[in-house]
């Protein structure tokens, strides 16, 4: 990445987790679907964009900008800002390179003139920014390449417009970071409709583009107040078509990282929209096939909303465990990975209220047959902090994970996780050992209960059959004889479960 | 069963008291509420025979109520219920009742998983029908403005669903309302509301009065259509085939063509891609007329889209087209409108196009006829046989049989040959995968000579093939071929090429060998079998390999059945002792599994009586002479003895033992 562009947003952000492009690992099996995929002549990328562009006229370069008088210097701006919305194809790489080189040329002097000198940005320029700007990066995305981009997996389509996409971008950013921008005058040409589409266009598979849009809808967003419900709403209902329609959108991750520094600046107490969008929005986003794209920025979220308001610890937490994977094990991980996260800032008294449900998911991960999901739950009891927790609380605790570990440390198939749970089971023997002492005992009672209540239940299913076959054959005998009143639709709705 | 389960009780209510107190509502409430959510599942999956358990009025006065209030599980069991809900009216006392099941799917469809609320509304929608119209004004209704009116978008979009089933048997002043509602949601703020309110817009069209759908559906269809977001306007151009069905031409032309026409060139491709899927639709709804004056031209945009996705999606549609088009003047239409962008298609820059093109192109011969599909189709069939992309290739090897039925495949055969000839040795093996299986098809088109003279030769290269899905398919491809030519055929041709494998160095395809023979045995009949493949097979037991030899015993017990004793008790059972005492744990395990099942058949051979169950129908009478006086019970095993064609002498020693 080429881009000359201050660190990706404030401050506040986490430092950009998971955005420089991590190299995949390797597959290790023989069939490695990338080296086929790779094969496949790579289509030539259509373009929605250039589409309508129909009598294209000839781009002639203009004198230079610091080459004429002040007097001068804003029709001139102007006439290189229409010029600069010309749109030339780049599929057809050696097509008007003349006019393609003018058009760079003009965009590059654009940037340098915006970024340095002052006083260019006159009221009556504005239009023609924001149209040149729009006409330029605003297009529908063309389709995917590949239908099942797997963004760790895949190489990404890369824009070929970008020699000139870039510098736009670059233009933009620029313009709205300039000292002489005025807000107030822009708002009436960057509206809710502005925003919108610019919120699209993160679906862009080019890493490149994604990267400059964070970092323009933040400044957007710092800069337009008037605007901040408006993209906090669009977002929403990215996220939302995200997991429950489509389950594909390329830009989530620089949302999520645009999100968590807003949501480090929000007031306090939070308001109720806040509150929802950590509750529908950021948790249901954890059951999310492509979790691992955007995990890192997701959890940063999470956390800054409980380290604003604590109050909200037990409605994550129980959100999170009824998202909990069930089979992907790479997910697992993730979430407790999370999970240990937000123990490290939870209140104590918060924690009294999920130590039990908790624990017991804790214990079903230490269960795992995948032994990094059960080394990881384990690594719980090497935090101090949660250990002080588990050690205040250790009458609800104790009894919650005993049973599994006792279990698991006799049947676990690897070597590290059995001695890893003889030395948790060493830390609640020297934390209390009376109630260890009374838990080895009651274990074996517990086990041979537990035997028992499912006889019982399945007694009661049998019971419950065996009725059910009666009743049927009671409406039958009652259809047979009218006389008796039941209802016949008992038989239909019985009979086909 | 159902007899076991104490007749004794009775059907009356005595009995039923009984039962109710031994199942407290707690107990099975307990069981709703297990920590372990798998049990948890398994009983909501059962919630009928609790039910049933507990009784009408018990379910209504709490088993639901308990649901209701519980709503808060695992997407799973939701899931669960919802389903089952819908099928719950009688076991609330029948549709009188009915109404009682609305609290909880009500809940049900507010909650966040698109599954579970599309189950739910499912489930509303059936038991919507089991309402009276007085209860489903008292109870359905207000459910659905409630939806409608939610705060959060899942209800909003849950509603969307219900408003066309519960219309109908409305009073005017309720239908009144009803419209109301579907009017906000269609311009609610929330995407996906307007997303659900435009899927449904065409169901609910069909429900309404020709006049509201002119007066308020059309509107809304048009708002919709011209949505900020691509994602509401592709859903609206499926709205517009049902609304097109319910208007006349005339109204046609001024409410909804524009709106179709600008569809079909909207700036978001996927908006262009919906026209394009759903064209046949759109095309039957709008009648021929509009069809000629607007659709044709729109179909040549799509053809020639600068999004390949949009232009394979049209070339999918292009024998429907022409299909529906009316007879009169068909096939002008088609080779003056639609070929000349067809033939430019033949060399599209993307393979998906070419590929949706070669699927469908063939479809065109019966509708142009023999003429023209000379002159004009098969100019481009012959560039497609060659085209860089295999699949195109055989999406046009894979439609010959439109071809043979209107010009005959001759015409093709020359430029054919290479076409299969590459194919068949397609790097990737799939590809050759593919041809293999339309080789019999080919085989019988092409008759038995031409295929000896280029083809078998393929086949047989396919058996060394070094993929073994492709020595899998060639084995069972031969097997086909000699169903097809028959055994004289394949004793010529086939059978010698294959047992000449048998000595191959490569033990691979010493084992193709006896694929083919396991494969072939049973095409080839008796006699090849006996004769000529048993020696070779038999031979093979002494093979270095071993999985050769236990390939061997396997093979020995699939040919089994075509032999007779002598070979069975004389050649193969002392090979497959010997195997069976082979050093290699598997050639050991298969060869005893051999020996067990020809101990078996050897004995049915001796013994034929045990076969008299399955011998007893044929052919009884012929053999009456020889019938012996015998007893009675016996008669049946003496006249199916008789029927057996082959073990003569066997069956006249036990005959004489017998007598």
């Amino acid at each position: 990445m080429e881009t000359k562009l201050p660190p990706a947003s404030t401050p506040t952000s986490p430092s950009s987790p998971g955005l420089s492009p991590v190299p995949p690992p390797d597959k290790v099996d023989g069939f490695s679907r990338r080296s086929l995929r790779r094969a496949r002549p790579r289509r030539s990328h259509s373009s929605s964009q250039f589409r309508y562009q129909s009598n294209q006229q000839e781009l002639t370069p203009l004198p230079l900008l610091k080459d004429v008088p002040a007097s001068e210097l804003h029709e001139l701006l102007s006439r290189k800002l229409a010029q600069c919305g010309v749109m030339f194809d780049f599929l057809d790489c050696v097509a008007d390179l003349k006019g393609k080189e003018v058009k760079r040329a003009a965009l590059n002097e654009l940037v340098e003139c915006v970024g340095s000198t002052r006083g260019v940005l006159i009221e009556p320029v504005y239009p023609d920014i924001i149209r040149m700007i729009s006409v330029n990066i605003f297009r529908t995305l063309p389709p995917s390449e590949n239908p099942e981009f797997d963004p760790e997996e895949d190489e990404p389509n890369l824009e070929p417009s970008w020699p000139h996409l870039q510098l736009v971008y670059e233009f933009f950013l620029r313009f709205l970071e300039s000292p002489d921008f005025q807000p107030s005058v822009a708002k009436r040409y960057v509206d809710q409709k502005f925003v919108l589409m610019l919120l699209e266009l993160f679906d862009s598979e080019d890493p490149r583009e994604r990267e400059y849009l964070k970092t323009i809808l933040h400044r957007v967003y710092g800069k337009f107040l008037g605007l901040r419900a408006y993209i906090r709403k669009q977002c929403n209902h990215i996220f939302l078509r995200f997991i429950y329609e489509l389950e594909h959108f390329n830009g989530v991750a620089e949302l999520l990282e645009i999100l968590g520094s807003i949501i480090n600046g929000f007031a306090l107490p939070l308001k109720t929209e806040h509150k929802q969008f950590l509750v529908r929005v950021l948790i249901p986003l954890h059951s999310v096939k492509s979790l691992s794209v955007f995990h890192a920025q997701l959890a940063y979220c999470v956390v800054q909303f409980l380290e604003k308001d604590a109050t909200l610890t037990e409605h994550v937490i129980r959100g999170l465990l009824k998202y909990w994977p069930k089979t992907c094990t790479q997910k697992e991980v993730m979430f407790l990975g999370e999970m240990e996260e937000i123990l490290d800032v939870i209140e104590p008294s918060q924690f009294v209220k999920i130590q039990e449900p908790l624990f017991k998911q804790v214990a079903r991960c230490v269960s795992s047959p995948h032994f990094q999901v059960a080394e990881r739950a384990l690594y719980f009891w090497n935090n101090e902090y949660i250990l002080s927790l588990i050690e205040d609380n250790c009458h609800t605790v104790l009894p919650a994970v005993f049973g599994t570990l006792y279990q698991v440390s006799k049947e676990h198939w690897n070597q590290t996780i059995v001695s890893l749970i003889y030395n948790v089971l060493k830390t609640f023997m020297e934390m209390n050992g009376k109630l260890f002492d009374e838990l080895t005992a009651s274990y074996k009672l517990e086990k041979q209960q537990e035997q028992q209540k499912a006889r019982e239940r399945q007694e009661l299913w049998q019971g419950l059959e065996e009725l059910r076959l009666r009743r049927l054959q009671a409406t039958q005998g009652s259809r047979e004889a009218p006389l008796q009143r039941l209802t016949p639709q008992v038989a239909t709705s019985g009979g086909q479960s | 069963m159902a007899g076991a389960a104490g007749p004794g009780s009775g059907p009356g209510s005595a009995g039923r008291d009984a039962d109710d107190s031994l199942y407290p509502i707690a107990v099975l409430i307990d069981e709703l509420r297990n920590e372990d959510v798998q049990l948890r599942l398994n009983s909501i999956k059962k919630l009928s025979t609790i039910a049933l358990a507990l009784g009408v009025e018990r379910t209504r006065m709490e088993l639901l109520p308990f649901l209701t209030d519980t709503i808060y599980d695992e997407d799973e069991v939701l899931l669960a219920l919802a389903e089952q809900l819908g099928d719950f009216t009688g076991l609330v006392g029948g549709p009188d009742f009915a109404h009682c099941l609305l609290p909880p799917l009500e809940s049900l469809a507010t909650v966040e998983e698109t599954v579970v609320r599309d189950k739910a509304v499912e489930s509303l929608r059936q038991i919507s029908q089991e309402h009276t119209p007085v209860a489903l004004e008292a109870h359905f209704v207000p459910l659905v403005k409630r939806l409608a009116s939610g705060d959060w978008f899942t209800s909003r979009t849950s509603a969307c669903g219900l408003f066309s089933v519960c219309y109908p048997r409305a009073s005017n002043v309720v239908k009144a309302e009803i419209r109301q509602h579907f009017r906000s949601l269609c311009s609610d703020d929330t995407p996906m509301v307007r997303r659900a309110a435009a899927s449904k817009l065409g169901e609910f069209a069909k429900v309404l009065e020709l006049d509201s759908v002119k007066i308020e559906i059309v509107p809304l269809f048009i708002n919709l259509a011209s949505d900020e977001q691509d994602s509401v306007r592709l859903l609206a151009v499926e709205a517009c085939v049902s609304i097109a069905q319910l208007l006349s031409q005339d109204d046609l032309e001024v409410l909804v063509m524009p709106t179709l026409r600008h569809a079909a060139e909207d700036k978001s491709w996927r908006v262009r891609y919906m026209v394009a899927d759903k064209f046949s639709e759109l095309q039957k709804a709008v009648g021929p007329k509009i069809t000629l004056n607007d659709l044709i031209p729109a179909f040549q945009n799509l053809l020639k889209d600068c999004e390949a996705e949009v232009r394979a999606a049209a070339v999918h549609k292009v024998k429907e087209l022409c299909e529906n088009l009316p007879i009169e003047g068909r096939e002008t239409i088609i080779m003056n409108r639609i070929l000349p962008y067809i033939k430019e298609l033949v060399s599209d820059t993307n393979q998906h196009v070419k590929i949706a093109l070669a699927s469908v192109i063939m479809g065109l011969c019966t509708i142009l006829g023999k003429e023209n599909t000379i002159e004009h189709l098969l100019p481009l069939f012959l560039a497609q046989l060659k085209d860089e992309c295999p699949e195109v290739r055989l999406n046009i090897i894979s439609n010959l049989d439109c071809v043979n039925e209107v010009i005959g495949i001759r015409q093709l055969s020359q430029s054919l040959l290479p076409a299969i000839v590459e194919l068949a040795e397609d790097a990737k093996w799939r590809v050759r995968l593919a041809i293999i299986e339309y080789m019999p098809l080919l085989a019988g088109q092409l008759g038995m000579e031409f295929f000896d003279e280029k083809l078998n030769s393929l086949c047989m290269a396919w058996l060394v093939d070094h993929v073994y899905a492709i020595r899998e398919a060639a084995t069972n491809n031969l097997m086909k071929l000699v169903q097809k030519f028959g055994t004289e055929w394949a004793q010529t041709t086939i059978v010698p090429k294959v047992l000449v494998m048998a000595n191959d160095p490569n033990y691979l395809h010493r084992m193709t060998t006896l694929f083919c023979i396991n494969a072939l045995s049973e095409a080839c009949g008796q006699e090849i079998t006996a004769k000529q493949m048993l020696p070779i097979v038999l031979k093979m037991a002494g093979d270095q390999v071993a999985n050769v030899r236990f390939n061997v015993a396997k093979s020995l017990q699939k040919i089994g059945p075509l032999l007779d004793t002598d070979a069975l008790q004389g050649k193969v059972k002392p090979v497959l002792q010997k195997l069976g005492q082979d050093e290699d744990m598997d050639v050991k395990y298969f060869a005893q599994e051999a020996i067990s099942v020809v101990a078996q058949r050897l004995r049915k051979l001796d013994f034929p009586v045990k076969d008299s169950e399955e011998h007893r129908a044929p052919g009884p009478d012929k053999n009456h002479f020889l019938r012996p006086g015998m007893l009675g019970e016996d008669t049946g095993k003496f006249l199916s003895l008789m029927s057996r064609q082959h073990k003569e002498t066997e069956r006249l020693a036990w005959l004489l033992r017998g007598q």
